[in-house]
C-alpha cells in the first residue's frame, strides 16, 4: 500500500524503501516549508492585513492612473464653483476655494503622498543600512563615529529635525523628502546594525570569512539577507509616518507648495473656509488617516506574519 | 549608580556639543548672507563688510562656532531679524506656553493610555480589549493637525463649547481662561502618546502577569484586585516610564503643528514664522531651546528609569 503525504506541487519526493529493503514500501512526499512561505500563509490568514493590503494596491492603481481616472484637471480654477459641496455635478467630493474638483486634487495628491512616501523611505533605508552595515560589521572607529553622528541625529525630536534641515535648505517638495529622509536615517542604521551584531558572530560567517570570502560579499550575500525581516516591517510601518511628517510639513507651508494639488497643502488651504465648507479640509485629512491606517494595519501584520513570537 | 549619573551627564555634555554643531552648521548652510537679509535694501558693500565684521562672519568656521557657543552659554542668542528684539527673553516666554501645552498633554496621555494599556491586559482578548487596541490603532494613524480641525469644527464651530485658537480670551490672563484654551490643543496632541503609552502599558503588563510572583501572589489568596494593584502594576509601569519619557520628547516637537492650528503662541509658531521670514537667530534659538530640553527630558527619564529598577546594573 502507498502511503503518500502530498502537500503541493514542488514537493519533494522521500522514497523511504530505497535503499533500505527491509523498511515497509512507503513513499514519503514531504514538502519543507521556507520561513518566507510560512510567513507568506499567516499573513493571508490575517483579513485586517489582506484587507490593507488590497486598499493599498488598489490606491496605488488609481494614483498611477491619476491623468486617465481624474475627472478634471486638479489646477483648474473654475469660481463659479467656489466651495461647491460634495454631491455637486461634475464635483462629486465639491470643490474648494478656487472652484478646483477636491476628487481631481485628491488623485493627484495620492501620487505625491505615496511617492513622497516610499522615495523617503527608500533613501532613508539605502543610507541607514549601509551606515548600520558598516558600523555593525567593522566595528571600532567607523562603529563609533557612525553610532555618535546617529546619537546626535536622535538628539532632535524628529518633526523638528526636518524642519530645522528645511530652514537650511529652504522650503519645497524636494527638500521636505530629504529631510524626513535623514530623520529617517538614524532609524534603519541602529536596526541593521543590532541585526548585524548578533549575526557577524554566527558559525555561518565566521565560516565564509575563514575561506576567504570578502566582507563586501559577506555583507551582501550573508549578512544582509538575514537583517531584511525586521528590516521590511520597519519600512512598512515608516512609510506611513513620512507620509503624515510630509504632509504636515506640506501644512505648514515648508513643503510643496500651493497650487501643487498635495494633501497637506488641501489641508492647510482648507482650514480658512472651516466654518462655510469643512469638506475641503476635512476630506484630504481623511484620505492620509486611511492611508496610514492601512500602512500601520498591513505593518503590523506583515511583523505578526514574519515573527509569530511577537503576536503577544 | 553614581558611576551611571556621571557618565550621562557626560554624554549630555557630547549630546549637547552635537546638537550646537548641528544648528549651527544647518544655519551654516542656509542660503543668503546674513548680513543682507539683515540690512535689507539699506545694504551698501561698506556696510554689508562692517555688519559681517561685527558679526564676525569674515572668520573662519570654527572660530565663528566658538564664538557662537561662547555667546549662547552666556545667554546671548542674537537679534531676532524680524522683531528687532532679544532673541532669548522672547523664546523663553513663548517656551512657557510650549511647556504648559506638552505638561498638559502628557498628563492626558498617562491619564487615558495607562489605565487602558492595564485593562486591556488583565482582559486580554475581551471585546473591551481589542476596542482599546482598535482605539490605539486609530491613534497611531491620526494626522494630528487634521484631528485637530476636526476638533475645532466639533466643539468650536458647531457646538460652541470650547475657544478654538489662542491663549487667552482678550482681556484675561487667568488659570481658569487657560486651562479652557488648553483643552483642544491638548487633547489633540495627546492622542498619538495615549495610543503609545496604552499600547506599551499593555505589552508590559502581559509579560508581568505571567510571572512567578505574581501567581505566587494569586496562589497566597489575595484577590484578582490587589495582585494587579499592588503587584503587577507597580513593576509593569516601569518600562513605560521610558516611554512617558521619550513621548514628552515627541510632544515638543509634535507641538510645532498643533500650534499652527490652534494659533497657540508657543515656540513652535514663532519657529514656523522665523523660518518663513529667514529670522535666522530666531530659527536658531528655537531649535537649540527645544532640542536642549529634549535632552534634559532623556536624561530625567534615564536616571529615573535607573532608580526605578534595582535589578538593572550600570557599572
Amino acid at each position: 500500500m502507498d502511503k503518500k503525504v502530498d502537500a503541493g506541487p514542488d514537493s519533494v519526493a522521500v522514497d523511504a524503501s530505497a535503499g533500505a529493503r527491509h523498511l515497509p514500501d512507503v513513499v514519503l512526499t514531504v514538502r519543507p516549508r521556507s520561513p518566507t512561505r510560512q510567513a507568506l500563509r499567516r499573513l493571508r490568514r490575517d483579513r485586517a492585513a489582506v484587507s490593507a493590503a488590497v486598499f493599498l494596491l488598489v490606491l496605488a492603481l488609481i494614483t498611477v492612473l491619476a491623468p486617465v481616472l481624474a475627472p478634471q484637471d486638479p489646477i483648474k480654477i473654475n469660481l463659479e464653483e467656489r466651495l461647491a459641496p460634495p454631491g455637486t455635478s461634475g464635483y462629486p467630493l465639491g470643490a474648494d476655494d478656487l472652484g478646483r474638483d477636491i476628487l481631481s486634487r485628491l488623485i493627484w495628491g495620492g501620487r505625491i503622498s505615496l511617492l513622497v512616501g516610499f522615495g523617503a523611505v527608500l533613501v532613508a533605508m539605502t543610507f541607514g543600512v549601509l551606515l548600520g552595515l558598516i558600523a555593525g560589521y567593522f566595528g571600532g572607529w567607523s562603529d563609533s563615529l557612525i553610532m555618535r553622528g546617529i546619537d546626535i541625529l536622535m538628539a532632535f525630536p524628529a518633526i523638528l529635525l526636518a524642519i530645522a534641515i528645511i530652514a537650511s535648505l529652504g522650503p519645497g517638495l524636494r527638500n521636505a523628502m530629504l529631510a524626513i529622509a535623514i530623520v529617517g536615517i538614524p532609524y534603519y542604521a541602529r536596526i541593521v546594525r543590532g541585526s548585524v551584531l548578533s549575526l557577524r558572530e554566527q558559525d555561518f560567517v565566521t565560516a565564509a570569512r575563514s575561506i576567504g570570502v570578502s566582507s563586501y560579499r559577506i555583507l551582501m550575500r550573508h549578512v544582509l539577507p538575514n537583517c531584511l525581516g525586521p528590516l521590511i516591517v520597519a519600512a512598512t510601518l515608516d512609510v506611513g509616518w513620512m507620509i503624515m511628517a510630509a504632509a504636515g510639513l506640506s501644512f505648514l507651508g515648508l513643503g510643496a507648495q500651493p497650487p501643487t494639488a498635495e494633501w497637506g497643502v488641501m489641508l492647510s488651504q482648507g482650514r480658512q473656509f472651516v466654518r462655510h465648507a469643512p469638506w475641503v479640509s476635512i476630506l484630504p485629512g481623511a484620505a492620509i488617516f486611511l492611508v496610514v491606517l492601512a500602512l500601520n494595519l498591513f505593518g503590523d501584520g506583515l511583523r505578526d506574519a514574519l515573527d509569530p513570537w511577537l503576536r503577544e | 549608580m553614581s558611576a551611571y549619573i556621571v557618565r550621562r551627564l557626560l554624554s549630555l555634555v557630547f549630546v549637547l556639543i552635537g546638537i550646537t554643531l548641528l544648528v549651527f552648521l544647518i544655519m551654516q548652510l542656509a542660503p543668503g548672507d546674513p548680513a543682507k537679509i539683515m540690512l535689507g535694501t539699506k545694504a551698501t558693500e561698506t556696510s554689508l563688510a562692517q555688519l559681517r565684521h561685527e558679526l564676525g562672519l569674515d572668520q573662519p568656521l570654527h572660530i565663528q562656532y566658538i564664538r557662537w557657543v561662547g555667546r549662547v552659554i552666556q545667554g546671548n542668542f542674537g537679534r531676532s531679524i524680524q522683531l528687532k528684539r532679544e532673541v532669548l527673553p522672547f523664546l523663553l516666554d513663548r517656551f512657557r506656553n510650549t511647556a504648559y501645552l506638552t505638561l498638559f498633554a502628557a498628563v492626558v496621555a498617562c491619564v487615558v493610555g495607562i489605565p487602558v494599556g492595564i485593562l486591556s491586559a488583565v482582559r486580554q482578548y475581551s471585546l473591551e480589549d481589542r476596542a482599546s487596541m482598535i482605539l490605539v490603532l486609530v491613534g497611531f494613524s491620526t494626522p494630528l493637525f487634521w484631528l485637530g480641525i476636526v476638533l475645532q469644527i466639533v466643539f468650536g464651530l458647531a457646538l460652541g463649547l470650547l475657544p478654538v485658537s489662542g491663549i487667552h480670551a482678550t482681556g484675561r490672563d487667568d488659570f481658569a481662561d487657560l486651562f479652557v484654551h488648553l483643552i483642544l490643543p491638548s487633547l489633540t496632541l495627546a492622542t498619538g502618546a495615549t495610543a503609545i503609552i496604552a499600547r506599551m502599558t499593555r505589552s508590559s503588563m502581559l509579560e508581568v502577569i505571567r510571572q512567578d510572583y505574581v501567581r505566587t501572589a494569586r496562589s497566597k489568596g489575595l484577590s484578582e484586585r490587589l495582585v494587579i494593584s499592588r503587584h503587577a502594576v507597580k513593576n509593569a509601569l516601569i518600562p513605560v516610564v521610558t516611554v512617558v519619557g521619550m513621548q514628552v520628547g515627541y510632544l515638543l516637537g509634535g507641538d510645532v503643528l498643533i500650534e499652527i492650528v490652534f494659533s497657540y503662541p508657543g515656540i513652535g509658531l514663532a519657529m514656523v514664522n522665523g523660518i518663513l521670514a529667514r529670522d535666522f537667530p530666531l530659527v536658531q534659538g528655537a531649535i537649540l531651546l527645544v532640542a536642549t530640553s529634549y535632552a534634559l527630558v532623556n536624561l530625567a527619564v534615564d536616571l529615573l528609569y535607573a532608580y526605578l529598577d534595582p535589578r538593572i546594573h550600570y557599572g
